[in-house]
């Protein structure tokens, strides 16, 4: 079987030949058209007077649009319509576009869009999360607040009480490809979109709103992007908007992508939070209670705040039993670019938070942080088996904060497996001599486990359709609702594919996705591709082979149990048929070839206002164990180890999931290190290109680099018993930071409570602090 | 101007080329070679990275910052021209497959161009050959793997019999002579005079930074001169007492003299950029275009450098340091270049400290250059260097002063205290704070003495 395999990316040779056509690749009709956004220059305020005449009297213009020249929708928000594609007057970020350039070249359109003369009335801006808490500035009417138990008594009673801030900044997702769209007008009013998008399904909602058509009249293909990790999920709504509108207007393909600047300062980007802590423990480090309030810039419109702010609540625990608790939880609207879904939605950000308060118990009681942790886990309960008695002897419930139970809590066997492997003991020792004998270098050794809960959190997306063609030659056309981003996710779903037919993998034809093929699909986010795009497409593909079997059975006057396919090859009882001539068989007898798959996840029940129910079909877990070094001089630093040890139940491609959790991993690294976004005083992005927004290079990876996949299925009826492994790896990145808490500990006797990104700056200002006693 | 070229090994002869089209751009508008990606448009990504031989080798290059009128005289390779005529695949294109290096596939084209050109230079050290190609899917652990794999094979023979003589020895792209707006002179004499007559043009070597102006701030630019034809520019003289080093060395012939002359300078200069940027940038442009955050003046500042200026016949030394009078504002005058820079020969004592918020292709925050010399326990000789620090690149005078004729000790770097207020008040800005550079180029001193110490002090040594 073809599933298991760890077979390269179905794109890989034309990754490397340069044929891999990206939407900003595809051969364009002459006469086509290109398009850029004028944008904002003040951070709130309104329009006074727009003077556009240099520009439409710039070289290559043939058009410019401003909100009044919209035709339908001026709305290109996934969800609140509250996010103009043109700002209709007022303003609300630096970057806002404001209007709309069309032209007979990109380069053209650029330089004309920065020749407007606009005046404006400028408000007062929030950019902060004091300056959003002052003036009450948020998108639902207070904070949203889930608890269990009494955590005001548990922490009152409890021997030992800390509390703690942390700053977590954002985080731009640098997709290596940016936004792009095309839109090729058609006959009667049809339009064609190519959108580098993550949700071909918004999008083709999102137009044909623009163009007040019925969404029949619009079809959005997508074959791949270059990069998405959630930062293509919804803003590339504008850009196909856009380039749809003008089509519609001009007659001619338009065509649009951001330059890599424009991409920076206009699109959203991971949420930044605060996250205070409150917490009542016991002298061998058992959480009794906890509070965490949580305070994120959403941006300014409202996007996928409320979802993000959610999953971070929701991630509050991670893999900790935390029987006591209470989540405050602050979704502010601030004049910035509205922050959107990043890789992990929010799930990062409260991790983080219960990860830097398990580091700080830990270094309030002296204990191993590993031990800590161990010891707060969720009972060990694999195969929904009765939960054990905890270490503390207590039997714990085993239920999230929101009351889900975890049925399946691997972390502990897990854990000790990569602490083995990892040699955790000896080198925890290795680290404290280096440290005791070094007083410029210092190294620190950090642990993380995740337990990331799998399913969209608004449970109607959790849905999905493929359509499956058999050809007469026995070649198969695969489709289904899910986007490749490079995740592998094509080739996972062929893997299905192929397995369910008996076929090798080049009689499967891999192609883009496509509204007109599938409808009404949700976006590919929530690590879901492969969950439910899987199980759709084996679902559709089972619909054929039974059809298939049945009728062989019948013609060759057999049973049909006996049918099997396996080997390029069908069994029916004594004969064997090569697939392609069963194919061309069934069809002579005129047996349908054709079938759609529907898959939708089972056993979901949330309600996000009382935060209660099961808004997850299962758990994915991993584990990650950092060594760093850092420059007490300067604060710089380096991984010098990392050992993974990663849930992907049983994998469908062990290979992508290795590849998946490799770059989460440095991705999540990056985040929590080097990748700083920085905002002046007049709210405008200073770091708007990778000349000052740094994202990890080549020589930012471990030096040692350990990574595993856990043998293990999932007790969960998935498609061949997987887990879904997008978003998890990202947070195992949280052991780096945790390294660099540690190895700044070192410094002094306080506890380093390090922000994030830990720059070398940041580093080396906690140092100052520990190191003054401060 | 009129220009030629092999394109994966075919000839290609443009006339009237605007100097400000990029190779980038008429590769993916004008050819149709759409393998070739934009990921940033200013040589910070490596998506557009191709593969440009000429007789002085095989060198990686942003074609996003890339001119065309550069690129006469040279082949070029881009990802589409790397698999064999009869479509065999590169060896690092094989391994890239076998080992997952693409997952999103949009960098790959630019990772598989410089992955050739190192295989082509027998080049092992892929952190230093990769730096400068960002990948954001992979963490870059296969692509190392697969850099590793390809290590020991055989480069394919198309890559190395390109037949660039019959491209130097005419066509439209051989010499012509300097006259009108764009010109591309073929020596410094050339050069100087038609300079001094188009005093307001710009002149562009290695365009990483003017790329920029282009890309980036959408200028055009009326008149140019590429400088990268005038061969007399990029001699590298060596005497007793002197080294000359052409205004048109680039960074990355740059580095093995320095790796022989003062070792730490050649290793800071492989943080310079990336492997593209450092084979286009060329030293007289770092020094030229006077920023306050290139790598190269506090270093050669240090080391006593002298600047030698021209203009028409006119020529001119004067100390390097002297040239940056403050921000924006270099002792230039309209048509006058710089024709080399010129070091004294030394007893190595130069330490060169580079401070960035990544180690790789960052601009630096702090660039601290210390080149003291002790005789006897007593410091006798200080000449001390900073990029990022002041609104040029300056000397820490006040240190200096603080340290001469002082013992050799620890008290004595922390007597320099007050010293460094003195010689600067630096801006806070995205890369780093006011305080964080005040601290850390103090530091920088006590770094330099426990280097000269032999401890162990770069986290860059130090292995898991």
């Amino acid at each position: 079987m073809s599933v298991t395999k760890p077979l390269p990316h179905d794109a890989a040779r034309l990754h490397v030949t340069g044929q891999a056509r990206y939407v900003d690749d595809i051969p364009t009709p002459a006469g086509t058209l290109h398009l850029a956004f004028g944008l904002s220059t003040i951070p709130a305020g309104r329009i006074a007077t727009m003077d556009l005449t240099d520009v439409r009297q710039a070289p290559g213009v043939v058009a410019v649009l401003t909100a009044e020249d919209l035709p339908f929708a001026n709305d290109v928000s996934p969800s609140a319509h509250d996010e103009p594609l043109l700002s209709g007057g007022t303003v609300h970020y630096v970057g806002q576009p404001v209007f709309l350039v069309i032209a007979r070249s990109h380069l053209a359109a650029r330089k004309a869009a920065r020749k407007a003369a606009i005046s404006y009335e400028e408000t007062t801006p929030i950019l902060t999360i004091d300056q959003a808490l002052a003036a009450n500035s948020r998108f639902e009417e207070g904070p949203r607040i889930y608890i269990r138990g009494d955590p005001k008594t548990a922490i009152a009673a409890a021997a030992r009480v800390i509390e703690g801030v942390l700053e977590l900044g954002g985080q731009e997702h640098f997709y290596l490809e940016g936004q792009a769209a095309a839109a090729l007008p058609g006959e009667d009013g049809d339009m064609l979109v190519h959108s580098s998008t993550q949700h071909p399904t918004e999008i083709q909602h999102k137009v044909a709103e623009a163009l007040g058509v019925p969404m029949h009249m619009v079809r959005v293909e997508t074959r791949r992007m270059g990069g998405g990790f959630g930062g293509k999920e919804s803003q590339g709504n504008a850009l196909a908007c856009a380039c749809a509108i003008a089509a519609r207007l001009t007659g001619k393909p338009c065509k649009m992508r951001y330059d890599r600047d424009d991409d920076m300062i206009i699109t959203g980007k991971r949420h930044d939070f605060r996250i205070t802590y409150r917490v009542g423990f016991d002298d061998d480090g058992m959480i009794h209670g906890i509070e965490f309030n949580q305070m994120t810039r959403g941006g300014w419109a409202q996007d996928l705040t409320l979802p993000v702010a959610d999953r971070a609540m929701l991630h509050a625990d991670n893999a900790y039993y935390l029987p006591h608790v209470r989540i405050e939880s602050h979704r502010l609207r601030t004049n910035t670019q509205s922050a959107t879904a990043y890789r992990g939605f929010g799930g990062p950000q409260g991790m983080v938070g219960i990860e830097r308060v398990m580091d700080h118990v830990a270094h309030d009681l002296g204990m191993d942080p590993v031990a800590l942790r161990q010891r707060n886990y969720y009972d060990a309960v694999e195969g929904g088996a009765t939960p054990a008695p905890s270490i503390s002897g207590k039997m714990k419930d085993n239920c999230t904060p929101y009351g889900q139970p975890v049925e399946d809590f691997v972390l502990h066997g897990l854990t000790a497996q990569l602490l083995d492997s990892a040699d955790y003991a000896a080198r925890r020792a290795a680290v404290d001599a280096w440290n005791a004998a070094n007083p410029v270098l210092k190294k620190g050794l950090g642990f993380s486990p995740v337990k990331f809960g799998i399913s969209f959190t608004l449970t109607h997306l959790n849905q999905a359709g493929a359509l499956v063609h058999v050809y007469q030659d026995g070649s198969i056309h695969l489709n289904h609702g899910g986007t490749e981003m490079g995740q592998g996710l094509f080739q996972k779903v062929a893997q299905v594919a192929a397995s369910r037919f008996g076929v090798g993998m080049e009689t499967i034809r891999i192609t883009a996705t496509d509204t007109a093929k599938v409808p009404n699909t949700s976006a590919t986010a929530a690590s879901s591709g492969s969950d439910l795009n899987g199980m759709a497409v084996k679902t559709a593909c089972d619909t054929i082979r039974e059809r298939m079997a049945e009728f062989l059975a019948g013609y060759f006057q057999t049973d049909r149990a006996t049918v099997q396919f396996a080997d390029d090859t069908v069994r029916i009882g004594d004969e064997a048929l090569p697939f392609a001539k069963a194919a061309q068989l069934c069809y002579e007898n005129r047996i349908s070839l054709s079938a759609t798959g529907f898959y939708k996840t089972p056993k979901l029940a949330w309600d996000r206002i009382k935060g209660e129910g099961r808004p997850f079909f299962y758990f994915a877990y991993g584990a990650a164990l950092t060594e760093v070094i850092v420059d007490t001089l300067t604060g710089e630093n380096r991984i010098l180890r990392a050992d993974i040890l990663h849930d992907a139940g049983a994998s469908l491609n062990p290979a992508l999931d290795i590849g998946q959790v490799e770059g989460g991993y440095v991705q999540g690294a990056g985040w929590l290190t080097t990748e700083e976004l920085v905002w002046d005083d007049k709210g405008r992005l200073r770091t708007h290109a990778p000349s000052t927004y740094k994202i990890p290079a080549f020589s930012d990876q471990p030096q040692v680099f350990n990574v595993a996949l856990w043998d293990g299925r999932n007790v969960e009826d998935t498609i061949y018993r997987s887990k879904a492994v997008g978003e998890p790896p990202f947070m195992l990145g949280i052991s780096a930071w945790l390294a660099l808490s540690n190895a700044v500990a070192a410094c002094g006797a306080d506890y380093p409570a390090l922000d994030a990104p830990a720059t070398a700056e940041r580093v080396l200002t906690t140092i100052g602090k520990l190191r003054d006693g401060v | 101007m009129d220009i030629t070229f092999l394109l994966n090994g075919e000839s290609v002869e443009l006339r009237d080329v605007s100097p400000t089209v990029t190779l980038l751009d008429w590769l993916r508008n004008d050819c149709g070679l759409t393998g070739t990606k934009e990921g940033c448009n200013e040589g910070d990504c490596g998506a557009c990275t191709v593969m440009v031989q000429d007789q002085d080798g095989n060198r990686a290059l942003n074609a996003c910052i890339l001119f065309l009128p550069q690129l006469n005289g040279k082949s070029i390779r881009t990802v589409e021209g790397l698999a064999s005529p009869t479509g065999d695949l590169h060896p690092v294109q094989q391994a890239m497959i076998d080992h997952h290096g693409s997952q999103c596939g949009f960098c790959t084209p630019g990772f598989v161009a410089s992955m050739a050109t190192a295989h082509l230079n027998g080049d092992t050290d892929h952190a230093t050959a990769l730096a400068g190609n960002l990948c954001r899917c992979t963490g870059y652990a296969p692509i190392l793997r697969a850099a590793k794999a390809a290590e020991s094979l055989p480069a394919p023979a198309h890559l190395s019999d390109f037949i660039l003589p019959e491209i130097l020895a005419g066509g439209v792209g051989g010499s012509q002579p300097p006259t009108g707006d764009t010109v591309q002179p073929e020596t410094a004499d050339e050069l100087a005079a038609w300079y001094a007559a188009h005093p307001q043009a710009t002149l562009i070597a290695g365009a990483t930074d003017v790329g920029l102006w282009v890309t980036k701030q959408l200028r055009d630019l009326p008149q140019v001169a590429f400088l990268n034809r005038c061969a007399d520019l990029q001699q590298i003289a060596e005497t007793d007492d002197t080294l000359t080093i052409g205004a048109g060395i680039t960074i990355a012939r740059l580095i093995p003299v320095m790796d022989r002359l003062h070792p730490s300078l050649g290793k800071m200069l492989r943080r310079y950029g990336s492997a593209q940027v450092r084979a286009a940038a060329t030293i007289g442009g770092n020094i030229a275009n006077g920023s306050p955050i290139g790598d190269g003046p506090p270093a050669l500042i240090a080391l006593g450098a002298t600047l030698h200026l021209r203009h028409g016949d006119t020529r001119r030394q004067i100390p390097l340091q002297d040239f940056f009078l403050e921000y924006g504002k270099q002792d230039r005058a309209p048509g006058e270049f710089v024709d080399s820079v010129s070091i004294p020969k030394q007893p190595d004592r130069l330490k060169c400290y580079k401070l960035s918020k990544r180690f790789d292709q960052d601009i630096s925050a702090v660039c601290g250059c210390f080149n003291i010399t002790v005789t006897d326990g007593t410091v006798t000789d200080a000449r001390i260097a900073f990029g990022g620090m002041a609104g040029i690149p300056k000397r820490a005078t006040h240190v200096e002063t603080a340290l001469i004729g002082q013992p050799w000790t620890e008290d004595t770097i922390a007597a320099t205290w007050d010293a460094w207020a003195q010689d600067f008040t630096p801006m806070s800005d995205m890369r780093a704070s006011t305080q964080y550079r005040q601290e850390t180029a103090r530091n920088m001193l006590s770094r330099y003495f426990l280097d000269d110490l032999g401890a162990d002090v770069s986290v860059q040594e130090v292995r898991a």
